[in-house]
């Protein structure tokens, strides 16, 4: 599309500064109140005209203090609070977190909770990617691809609601294995999300993918590369954007992820588009792995049935003494993991979640820090951004996918 | 599938006295290092070909408040070609150091900017070197190190008027009192 000729606009004032002349600088304050930012996030940006000359990010505005609040809690209670972290993606967190404590544990889970736990991980990678998806294209000016996204995305709300009795805060996959069953008729409406799914995300990439103006503002946008982006701890799908073929699910498989195939999909220019293509063909291969888990899923039990860990079930806590005592012990003071600390990262739709649990032996963690993917990818916003247009801070913050949550904790 | 006992003899090897032990639970290695060598260690860690740990995942810090040294600064590392995994810990903080202080390893991984920043904005742990060192999740004004064991999670009551920001446990009302009332903020309204 080119203009019949260029139009000509105002010089814009120049000072005069140590010898040189230079455009005037203005610091601006985007946030925390924005609609655009993704949440309660401050940018300082100081701008020459248009391009953004530098840009100092100002956090802390969600900090909620979830990492002192799980030093007061058992073990099984703080799950809670782990939910609340990357909001989006709450089951991420779930696993993070149980797979961390079962590690300090030793616990053995039994294969069909780590199905349903792949599974519903995966479900959940579809649903954030979604939120990603509508606001980023909502921000770009592809308004209509909000609502479209979160009509899907309450098909899988509906599965959580039906599988834990929550659509978001499901603290559903706890130490131990899932709080409960998985109930009947949820491999019907996982089908039934299965079936209409690709359809729709067909729809969505001829809508964007091919767009003549989602191309124009979304490639050669934000660039990071690969070297910066391993060097500034950036991980997920703005690691693979960058074209760094990294991703924990495959690197250090967890909770039975070996036995699925999936591809990965990479990137190799690192701007916006690159990352939104990623994402895209993330939610195809989640799918994927959603069918590969409902087909295979295995019988069997869906804690672990270590007492020492996951309650009995009701009836022999009623007929046995030692189920009596177990279920006494584990719901007043809880289990008490032996001292020492673990490290569990995993692949959470935003990029390596980790927690650090350490253990002092006691029935509460002594020091649960999480190592939020979204706070180490915000920190690579000014490498993206400064050089860039004012516009495309906008297009960066929505393609690095941050929720303030856990970036603040 | 994690091999860093090779590693541990290369830094045996270039640095003998950099490490004060090496503990390994439930397949994960620690290296407990001596803070004046943290950095010469990070920076083989990360050139040397055969390691190459070029991927800091994240730096935190335990604080242990009846033990000398009371802190423990976590630093996590991963190597991306080889896969290998490795955790260094440095432990400072003498009785009556309010704010100890370890190396910067900004220099190293550029990644340890923001982490370093939360860890001096939650524990009160100094990083001398870091470029920016300001607090980062608390207010600017804030005082006091929240995550420290001895700073009550409730938080301390806000002597009145107050318009935010912290005041010194000296100066406050003493004791943190119990939920009963309701905070001053909300009676303002």
């Amino acid at each position: 599309m080119q203009l019949e000729k260029p139009v000509q606009l105002e010089p814009l004032e120049r000072v005069e500064e140590q010898g040189q002349t230079h455009l005037d600088t203005m610091t601006i304050n985007m946030g925390p109140q924005h609609p655009s930012t993704h949440g309660v996030l401050r940018l300082l940006l100081t701008l020459e005209g248009e391009v953004v000359v530098k840009c100092v990010p100002d956090i802390g505005f969600l900090h909620t203090g979830i990492e002192k609040t799980a030093e007061a809690k058992s073990y099984h209670k703080a799950l809670v609070v782990t939910d609340r972290m990357d909001y989006l993606a709450p089951l991420s967190n779930n696993l993070g977190y149980s797979l961390t404590v079962e590690k300090l544990l030793d616990a053995e889970i039994p294969p069909k909770a780590q199905f349903a736990r792949v599974l519903l991980v995966e479900l959940q990678r579809i649903a954030s990617h979604l939120v990603w998806l509508g606001t980023h294209a909502l921000d770009l000016g592809a308004m209509s691809m909000f609502l479209y996204c979160f009509r899907e995305r309450e098909l899988i709300l509906d599965i959580f609601e039906y599988v834990s009795g929550a659509r978001m805060m499901t603290s559903y996959i706890c130490p131990g294995g899932l709080q409960a069953d998985l109930p009947p008729g949820f491999d019907r409406m996982v089908r039934d999300f299965i079936k209409v799914f690709p359809d729709r995300l067909q729809e969505y990439h001829d809508l964007l993918t091919n767009n003549a103006l989602w191309i124009e503002r979304t490639k050669g946008v934000a660039p990071l590369s690969a070297a910066d982006a391993i060097a500034w701890g950036v991980t997920g799908p703005v690691l693979r954007g960058s074209g760094v073929a990294w991703d924990i699910r495959k690197a250090f498989p967890y909770s039975s992820y070996e036995k699925f195939n999936f591809e990965i999909p990479v990137g190799s220019n690192g701007d916006v588009y690159d990352r939104y293509l990623v994402r895209m063909l993330e939610m195809e291969q989640s799918l994927r792995i959603v069918q590969q888990a409902l087909e295979g899923m295995p019988e069997g039990d869906y804690r672990t049935s270590d007492r020492k860990i996951a309650p009995p079930p009701k009836w022999e806590v009623a007929t046995h003494m030692e189920a009596l005592i177990h279920h006494f012990k584990l719901y007043t003071e809880g289990y008490r993991p032996p001292q020492g600390d673990a490290y569990v990262r995993i692949e959470s739709p935003k990029g390596e979640l980790g927690f650090y649990i350490v253990s002092d032996g006691s029935a509460k963690p002594y020091r649960m820090h999480v190592r939020a993917p979204s706070f180490a990818n915000l920190q690579a916003l000014p490498l993206m951004v400064e050089g860039q247009l004012f516009s495309d801070v906008i297009a960066a913050i929505g393609s690095i996918d941050i929720v303030l949550g856990e970036v603040d904790r | 599938m994690n091999d860093v006992a090779k590693t541990v003899e290369q830094i045996y090897a270039r640095f003998p006295e950099a490490i004060i032990e090496v503990t390994t639970f439930r397949d994960e290695t620690t290296l407990v290092l001596h803070p004046e060598y943290l950095v010469a260690v990070a920076t083989f860690l990360h050139d040397d070909p055969a390691e190459q740990f070029t991927f800091l995942a994240d730096i935190t810090a335990v604080d242990w408040l009846e033990r000398e040294p009371r802190y423990d600064v976590v630093y996590h590392l991963l190597s991306m070609p080889y896969r290998k995994v490795l955790r260094l810990k440095v432990r400072v903080g003498e009785p009556g150091e309010e704010h100890p202080e370890v190396p910067t390893v900004t220099g190293v991984w550029p990644a340890a900017n923001w982490f370093e920043r939360e860890v001096y904005d939650l524990f009160g742990i100094v990083f001398t070197g870091h470029p920016d060192l300001r607090r980062i999740l608390m207010p600017s004004d804030w005082s006091g190190h929240p995550l420290r064991k001895d700073y009550p999670l409730t938080g301390f009551t806000l002597p009145e008027p107050h318009w935010g920001g912290q005041v010194l446990y000296e100066e406050a009302e003493n004791q943190p009192q119990p939920a009963s009332s309701p905070p001053p903020s909300a009676q303002q309204r």
